[in-house]
């Protein structure tokens, strides 16, 4: 039993603190309210080796594990959850080529994303369909020497900058989880059409929209796997991207308590600091705990992927625990900063709004509840 | 081209210092150590001039305790190829800081090129180890650079003086600068770097290794405190027009009389 980072793990941590303090902390706020896709961000995080941490070393990757990739993301988010979840994006859109993928399609796919900056997007939710995933109704049609793609996809992360998309699809609707199957489709592809940048609550720097796919003609050899073998391959990405994304969470709640130990410091009540007022030293205590449990549970979620064992149950209970202790930790933020809190002027709302969707996106936290009491209690 | 550069360790700037049991040092358990922000634009420094002249290495050296090895291990990250470590108390004098680190090079086999310091520790700040390290070898030396440019053997390098004005010196390598911030923008260690540096060589000596005895102390510390609490400030109510005009010469009073600085 060891629960020490590696040297190399904390150095990771350090550096990407680091960027996260210089590159991100800096322009968040006005990234936010002017909705400005983090683009310098995500350029100088991919030459630093933080974007596509999923990609095998055989591919041209760095070779990272999970363990590795969840610290480093919890340092980038500490920075800015939003832009953050636009860093994170290719891992998303990316894994399930390395899941599910032929040594052809990665070599194909995976290598150009190490060579240049290339954005990926993951397309799954549809306007109809966000938890019940199994119920796509884009469809794949089999035209012999090639397939056709039509149907819409819902709150695609950065959509109007991606070079690819990873799109999930049906060869018949009716067959729900067992007729789903994904494809690899560039922009460059004829019939896709781009929606319009959506308004969001918050992570509002990150890119977000549909895209409709006019039968789209895909060449058959970018299907992954074969037809029907789509679902199987996004519960492996799951399992993978699931601490990815709690990391997420992670990062804004250890941002939320320093900024409220900070205040709590500094700003006097009744002649004395906050910190002197137990109201508000449990508030920081609770926080305090939330942030331990959620790293544990995220560390335990990524290691036993690393270990190639089976992590789903872990990796739900790491995303929901995260995911909503970061909603409520950024809310006692707010609550400490007081008046303040509820200003632009101060950081804290803002982590309160970025904190929100991590509960939504990736399964939201009913679904996770839900793959829980399913192990716990037998189907 | 063989390139040195000294690093030190330093506590990160957000530390809270405290001094030791016996008063020789501050408090090192629970420190986290950086490498000295003014040492980072040396390794930069380095890479450059590595990167300008093929074949080329950098060395980093460091003198000091070897629990935590960050500053090296940072410096390995960024792209320097090798470090030696000369273990040592973490209080040592600039004299014995200096002598180890001559040593250090001198025993590495390679004949220095050019040798990069930072200008200053941001923790004691001796401003002297480049100083005395170029007397001890014998190499021309020029701290506080914020210009370096190279033409063959010939280094120009510009020197920041009081009131922003600069200096130029031309130097012959091999020799010694001590960079200052400005020169330039030091790179982040990358991901793949952080883990290239885990399987690059750092040679681990003492301070026995590099010729260093006691004798050569010529600063022994002993007695660190905390500077004093500043008092609380004090507060003058001149809200009533009555009591202005003497408010305002106790006022004066004091700023001649305690504060002394009128």
């Amino acid at each position: 039993m060891n629960f020490a980072l590696t040297a190399e793990q904390i150095e990771m941590y350090n550096m990407a603190k680091k960027f996260s303090e210089k590159e991100m902390i800096p322009y968040a706020s006005e990234f936010d309210q002017n909705s400005t896709f983090p683009i310098n961000q995500i350029k100088k995080a991919w030459e630093l080796g933080f974007v596509n941490t999923c990609i095998p070393v055989e591919y041209g990757g760095n070779g990272l594990s999970l363990v590795d990739a969840v610290t480093v993301g919890e340092a980038l988010s500490y920075g800015c959850m939003g832009m953050h979840t636009s860093i994170m994006c290719n891992d998303l859109a990316l894994t399930p080529i390395v899941v599910g993928g032929s040594e052809e399609q990665k070599e194909r796919f995976l290598r150009p994303f190490t060579e240049s900056p290339l954005l990926a997007s993951f397309c799954l939710t549809e306007p109809g369909n966000g938890s019940d995933a199994a119920g796509i109704q884009t469809t794949i049609k089999d035209k012999g020497d090639h397939w056709v793609l039509s149907g819409e996809k819902m709150w695609i992360t950065n959509a109007g900058h991606a070079d690819w998309f990873v799109v999930y699809c049906s060869i018949d609707p009716k067959l729900k989880h067992k007729g789903i199957s994904a494809v690899v489709v560039s922009k460059d592809f004829e019939g896709i059409e781009i929606g319009k940048k959506e308004h969001k609550l918050g992570q509002n720097c990150s890119d977000t929209r549909s895209i409709r796919f006019n039968n789209v003609k895909v060449p058959k050899e970018n299907m992954l796997g074969g037809p029907g073998e789509g679902w199987k391959i996004a519960m492996k990405t799951l399992d993978h991207s699931r601490p990815l994304v709690s990391s997420i969470a992670l990062g804004g709640s250890q941002r939320a308590l320093d900024l409220s130990v900070e205040y709590a410091k500094e700003r006097k009540q009744f002649s004395v600091p906050l910190s002197k007022h137990q109201a508000i030293q449990f508030m920081i205590a609770e926080m305090k705990m939330k942030v331990e449990a959620s790293r544990l549970l995220i560390q335990k979620a990524a290691w036993l992927a690393d270990q190639g064992e089976q992590n789903t149950t872990i990796a739900s209970t790491a995303k929901a625990f995260a995911a909503d202790s970061c909603m409520q930790i950024t809310t006692d933020a707010v609550q400490i900063y007081g008046g303040y809190g509820y200003s632009k002027e101060y950081p804290v709302e803002k982590l309160m709004r970025d904190a929100k969707l991590i509960q939504i996106y990736e399964g939201t936290s009913q679904i996770q509840r839900l793959v829980i009491a399913r192990e716990v209690l037998g189907k | 081209m063989n390139i040195f550069v000294c690093v030190k360790q330093v506590p990160d700037t957000e530390t809270k210092v405290q001094p030791n049991g016996d008063g020789t040092f501050i408090e090192t358990n629970s420190i986290k150590w950086i490498m000295n922000p003014y040492d980072e634009f040396a390794v930069e420094q380095a890479l450059l001039v590595k990167a300008a002249n093929a074949g080329s290495t950098v060395t980093v050296v460091r003198v000091g305790g070897v629990k935590d090895t960050e500053a090296l291990r940072t410096a390995m990250a960024m792209g320097a190829d090798e470090a030696i470590l000369v273990e040592a108390e973490d209080n040592l004098d600039s004299y014995s800081i200096a002598k180890a680190l001559k040593g250090a090079i001198d025993k590495s086999g390679k004949s220095a090129d050019l040798i990069l310091c930072g200008k200053q520790a941001i923790d004691d700040d001796c401003l002297q180890v480049p100083q005395i390290l170029a007397t001890m070898m014998e190499l021309p030396s020029v701290s506080v650079i914020v210009g370096f440019e190279q033409d063959g053997d010939k280094v120009t390098v510009k020197r920041e003086i009081e009131g922003g004005a600069l200096e130029i010196y031309e130097l012959n390598k091999p020799c010694i600068l001590a960079t200052n911030k400005g020169i330039n923008t030091p790179r982040y260690a990358s991901l793949p770097g952080i883990m290239k540096a885990k399987r690059k060589p750092m040679q681990q000596l003492s301070l026995g290794d590099v010729g260093v005895t006691a004798d050569d102390r010529r600063v022994v510390y002993s007695d660190f405190q905390l500077p004093p609490e500043k008092p609380a400030g004090k507060k003058f109510d001149a809200m009533d027009e009555a009591d202005q005009q003497k408010v305002v010469e106790e006022v004066v009073g004091l700023l001649r009389t305690e504060a002394k600085v009128i």
